[in-house]
């Protein structure tokens, strides 16, 4: 019996996003929402280790009511229940408040042995909440994981990737472990799994759910320490742009650049 | 640092950090948490342009154990109250910084690519979000203020051998917290694309693993390595030490040449700051072709032979 939490943010599909140049600004309604990319691979993750040792698997997550729709998918994708932490003044959290609401929610929660996330989300895309959430529970992680060695009910073996080596680390319970998508190849729901994650319950904690276990001056915008002040979406530098239709154009037209450029 | 050598970006960091120095009349200190460190490592970063240098030197340090080094950090930077920490955005300074700033309660910016002070000589954090779409503009409102910086977007500063500085000398001590063994290690990486000047890679238009013999010998001409895009690394097709993209690795050669790769969002953030990018493909509206100084719309398989063909004539007719 192994308790396993596994941290899923909801992103933008990334490949279809749109940025508003003039305005600097992410039209979030342009792309459809889904679970970020990386946490597939830490919930595959948790699926397997319940598998092999059963257990229970919590998908917890902090974001708007939306939010809900990717919990739901981390049901049908083999998580047990979903908990979603949903206030508005959860908002505008950068990663130090964000995971320390987290860390709140968890620490009521209260019996786990393993928390799993992703390395980073494909938007903030930090790399930090994981960690930021171990330091305020106090627990050891492990970054970087590209394999599961093994696994028990005391201890996980993993190798994290760490610059220019791999290292071979066990980690007692409780711990906190972020996945590269190396680790696995998520599986994808059946249909029926996705039938049975549309009938099931999405639990929603509140701040005044977390009385006790949160300072509410921690939280959201007012408790982060960190602000954007502007947003730049870059243009990208100065694109020559020649693009030939005909392959023969088309070496000459490289041919000559690269020795322009001294490339050759 | 840690372990035997000193990753490069300590240096640029060291550069950056000598800059903000000058502009607000403080000073620049360098940690060093080493096991077996000599003096003379010390001394090369008061060349580099460190005022003083915290020197750490405990078998507490042989290994990238995060909670060992978060201690001893933690402790120094309480002693020293410094205003501003920068941290490489390597996997183990990001392991390192977030726990250090969830306890110094903190704000922590990941990935920087330039500080600059504004004119209230406040610290503005520059840094990619959304896979590399957008730039954020971020203050912290919290002391100290603390960064990661990402590898080769500052310079490394000139060394002076003439300059002075101090070495302070500490003493590590060994963290409650546990639960971390180290069993093995393994050198990983034989490839380092991220330092390579000319990089050939191949996407899922190769079909298959053979594909990357015909690349590997335009590479080969060229002076460069082969790298790859996600599709190839999931099947199996070419090992993960070549993957450019947001999952695998950030590279900025002088010439890019991407042979069969559509250009997904994520390909484009690891390589889109490349000096020239040269794309071949089938299909005339791949997004790759947008970020191109020159694309060939052409089946790769009839386009780099003969590209081949023609740079060896090249090469001839110059001998």
């Amino acid at each position: 019996m192994v308790k396993i939490i596994v941290l899923i943010k909801q992103v933008p599909d990334i490949e279809k996003v749109r940025f508003d140049v003039e305005a600097g600004r992410i039209d979030r309604t342009s792309a459809p929402a889904e679970i970020n990319p990386f946490d597939l691979n830490a919930l595959e993750a948790a699926v397997q280790i319940k598998e092999k040792l059963g257990g229970y698997v919590l998908a917890l997550s902090m974001g708007p009511p939306m939010a809900s729709s990717s919990l739901r998918d981390a049901i049908s994708r083999g998580a047990d229940e979903a908990l979603l932490l949903e206030d508005r003044i959860f908002a505008g959290a950068d990663t130090w408040a964000t995971s320390y609401t987290l860390a709140g929610a968890i620490k009521k929660i209260g019996a786990y042995d393993i928390i799993l996330c992703g390395e980073k989300t494909v938007d903030g895309d930090t790399g930090q909440v994981g960690a930021e959430v171990a330091e305020h529970l106090n627990i050891p992680h492990v970054y970087y994981v590209s394999k599961i060695v093994d696994v028990t009910e005391k201890s996980i073996v993993v190798i994290s990737e760490m610059d220019d080596a791999s290292y071979t680390i066990e980690s007692t319970f409780p711990t906190l472990v972020s996945f590269t998508k190396d680790v696995n190849k998520p599986r994808l729901p059946t249909l029926k799994d996705k039938l049975r994650a549309m009938k099931s319950e999405v639990k929603v904690w509140h701040a005044s759910d977390l009385e006790g276990f949160i300072d509410m001056k921690n939280v959201g915008y007012v408790g982060s320490p960190t602000n954007v002040h502007k947003v730049i979406i870059p243009q990208g530098r100065y694109r020559e742009g020649k693009i030939f239709k005909n392959i023969n154009e088309g070496l000459a037209g490289v041919l000559g650049a690269l020795k322009d450029k001294r490339l050759i | 640092m840690r372990g035997e050598k000193i990753h490069p970006i300590s240096f640029e960091l060291l550069s950056k950090g000598r800059e903000i120095a000058e502009k607000t009349d403080g000073e620049v200190c360098t940690v060093v948490l080493g096991d077996r460190v000599e003096r003379n490592v010390c001394l090369e970063f008061i060349h580099y342009g460190a005022d003083k240098v915290f020197f750490f030197n405990s078998p507490l340090f042989s290994q990238p154990n995060v909670l060992n080094f978060k201690h001893n950090l933690v402790r120094l930077i309480k002693e020293e109250e410094p205003d501003i920490i920068l941290i490489g955005a390597t996997h183990f300074g990001k392991t390192l910084a977030p726990r250090v700033a969830a306890a110094l309660k903190t704000g922590l910016t990941a990935d920087c690519i330039d500080l600059q002070l504004d004119e209230k000589c406040d610290l503005v954090q520059i840094r990619p979000a959304f896979t590399g779409n957008i730039l954020a503009h971020i203050k912290t409102r919290t002391k100290p203020v603390m960064s990661t910086i990402r590898y080769k977007v500052m310079n490394a500063g000139m060394r002076d051998l003439g300059r002075k500085g101090e070495i302070i000398e500490k003493h590590a001590e060994a963290p409650k917290d546990r639960g971390v063994n180290f069993i093995g290690r393994e050198s990983s990486k034989k490839l380092n694309i991220a330092d390579a000047e000319i990089i050939v890679s191949g996407g899922r238009g190769l079909g298959s693993a053979e594909g990357f013999k015909l690349l590997k010998e335009l590479a080969d001409l060229l002076g460069g390595v082969v790298g790859s895009s996600r599709t190839p690394v999931d099947e199996g097709w070419i090992s993960k030490e070549h993957q450019v993209g947001f999952s695998g690795n950030t590279v900025k050669p002088r010439l890019y040449i991407a042979c069969g790769i559509s250009g997904s969002s994520q390909h484009l953030a690891g390589m889109k700051d490349s000096g020239m990018i040269i794309a071949i493909n089938t299909d005339p509206s791949a997004p790759i072709f947008k970020v191109a100084d020159y694309g060939i719309v052409g089946d790769l398989y009839q386009t780099i032979p003969l590209l081949i063909k023609e740079i060896k004539a090249q090469k001839e007719g110059k001998n």
